[in-house]
């Protein structure tokens, strides 16, 4: 291509940019109000610091929470949609074998997985994000099944009731948190694809321009 | 706010290892608005007024949302008696032994508000009304633990239309021996499974589960359903509640 040396590609759509932003936003408050809820009659012989949470009190978490709620629900259906809708799934997260997720998180956990091309991803970050994607829905149902078990009670008869539906939330959560970690970790290690969440944009190497 | 306190303190340490980076880029990067708020706020941006103000207002949508979800012909599972849990739990503002001896032979239940015939009514008189039934349903607390009890006493329904109450109106209201108060919507007051309940495990009300009579909603968490009532009113202003004024959602509905 006889472009100028500062070609640059867009690699994150604005749609995903924008609801990237405001889902890390809304699942923070979800994550530390949903702790301070899981204080409040916790399932394991453990709870949260109450520094990590938010809310002050349970009345106040819970607020947090329903509010935040609407702010998860419809940044993710925005999300959701147009990923399914656009291709945008299928273009960045298929195809993606077992063999091939495996073969990748073990070269990642060696330090030798590379991530040189950020307009393709790896099958261990397609698994991560179909993962996260897949969470969240999770989280979504069960939440529901929680919040509404009356309502939705043969939405919480796949998940044991009313107290299966608090196990399969709190386990979804600590999945999400260990995905928020890996996610982060994973961006403070290749930091130039920080940038391209805000301006969707990244430059192109020279071999990818086929210079 | 105390979490953004917390991290500033542990970022203000000498020695920076990975996770302490790591979780100030989580801060920075998955709280960009939170913290600029913060910044701005003097970090107590959780107990500004505006948010407060926001979180409150959400929670009022969130009453709206719950009646238009609510579907008043949807009944709560009923378990058999084999999963009742035992002991009940007790639960309340105070402790067990401060549950309110209520005096079987003087009580009477108040009626008021858009209620056709407000005569009180005696113990015997409530004991006398008729179908009784009971149920076993789930009691769910907004603290997250349930457990399975078996209550019974006459529907809700039949007691309001046996009062001649407006039940076009919004709001049943109810005070209690313990000076709670709640409040519920009417189609909640009319669902079929809303009992007037004297009884407790077949046995009495006991003091601590609600004597002499408790409103059983298996439709609702169980701070909605009040113990040791003496008054019952129907009103279309909004009567608020003991834990909803201080913050707990008011609809409530499960």
């Amino acid at each position: 291509m006889a472009q100028s040396q500062h070609q640059t590609v867009r690699i994150h759509p604005l749609v995903v940019r924008i609801t990237h932003w405001i889902n890390a936003f809304a699942i923070l408050i979800m994550i530390a109000s949903g702790w301070r809820i899981y204080n409040a009659s916790p399932l394991f012989g453990f709870k949260f610091p109450n520094d990590w949470t938010l809310g002050g009190w349970l009345a106040g978490a819970l607020q947090w929470h329903f509010a935040a709620m609407w702010l998860v629900a419809a940044s993710g259906l925005v999300y959701v949609i147009y990923g399914v809708a656009s291709g945008h799934f299928r273009r960045k997260l298929l195809p993606v074998t077992p063999a091939a997720a495996w073969r990748d998180v073990a070269a990642a956990l060696r330090g030798k997985l590379a991530h040189g091309d950020l307009r393709v991803y790896n099958a261990a970050q397609r698994t991560a994000y179909l993962g996260a994607i897949a969470i969240g829905i999770i989280l979504v149902l069960s939440g529901l099944v929680l919040w509404k078990p009356v309502q939705f009670h043969t939405l919480g008869l796949l998940m044991g009731d009313y107290e299966g539906a608090r196990y399969v939330h709190f386990f979804a959560m600590g999945a999400l948190v260990l995905f928020v970690i890996v996610h982060v970790v994973m961006a403070v290690l290749v930091p130039r694809t920080l940038p391209t969440m805000f301006t969707g944009r990244v430059r192109l190497p020279a071999a990818a321009r086929g210079d | 706010m105390k979490r953004l306190s917390g991290m500033r303190a542990s970022l203000e340490g000498q020695s920076r290892p990975l996770i302490e980076k790591i979780e100030r880029r989580l801060f920075l990067r998955r709280g960009l608005s939170l913290g600029a708020l913060a910044l701005l706020s003097g970090c107590s941006v959780t107990d500004a007024e505006s948010v407060q103000k926001t979180l409150w207002a959400m929670s009022r949508w969130n009453d709206r949302v719950q009646g238009w979800i609510f579907d008043p012909a949807r009944l709560a599972p009923e378990f058999p008696e084999s999963a009742i849990t035992m002991p009940f739990p007790f639960n309340a503002f105070y402790g067990m032994d401060q549950a309110p001896a209520v005096d079987a032979a003087s009580y009477k239940l108040e009626l008021g508000g858009l209620v056709r015939d407000r005569k009180s009514w005696t113990l015997p008189e409530l004991y006398a009304l008729q179908p009784q039934i009971s149920q076993v349903t789930r009691h769910i607390c907004v603290e997250g633990w349930s457990a399975i009890g078996k209550w019974s006493g006459v529907r809700f329904s039949d007691f309001l239309k046996r009062i001649g109450a407006d039940l076009t109106a919004k709001y049943v209201g109810f005070k209690c021996a313990d000076k709670y108060y709640t409040s519920i919507d009417m189609p909640t007051a009319l669902h079929p499974q809303t009992l007037l309940a004297f009884r407790f495990a077949d046995q009495i009300l006991p003091v601590p589960f609600g004597f002499p009579m408790k409103l059983r909603i298996p439709t609702k968490l169980g701070f909605k359903n009040p113990k040791h009532i003496v008054a019952i009113f129907v009103t279309n202003d909004y009567p608020g509640g003991y834990w909803e004024d201080q913050g707990y959602n008011w609809f409530s509905g499960s």
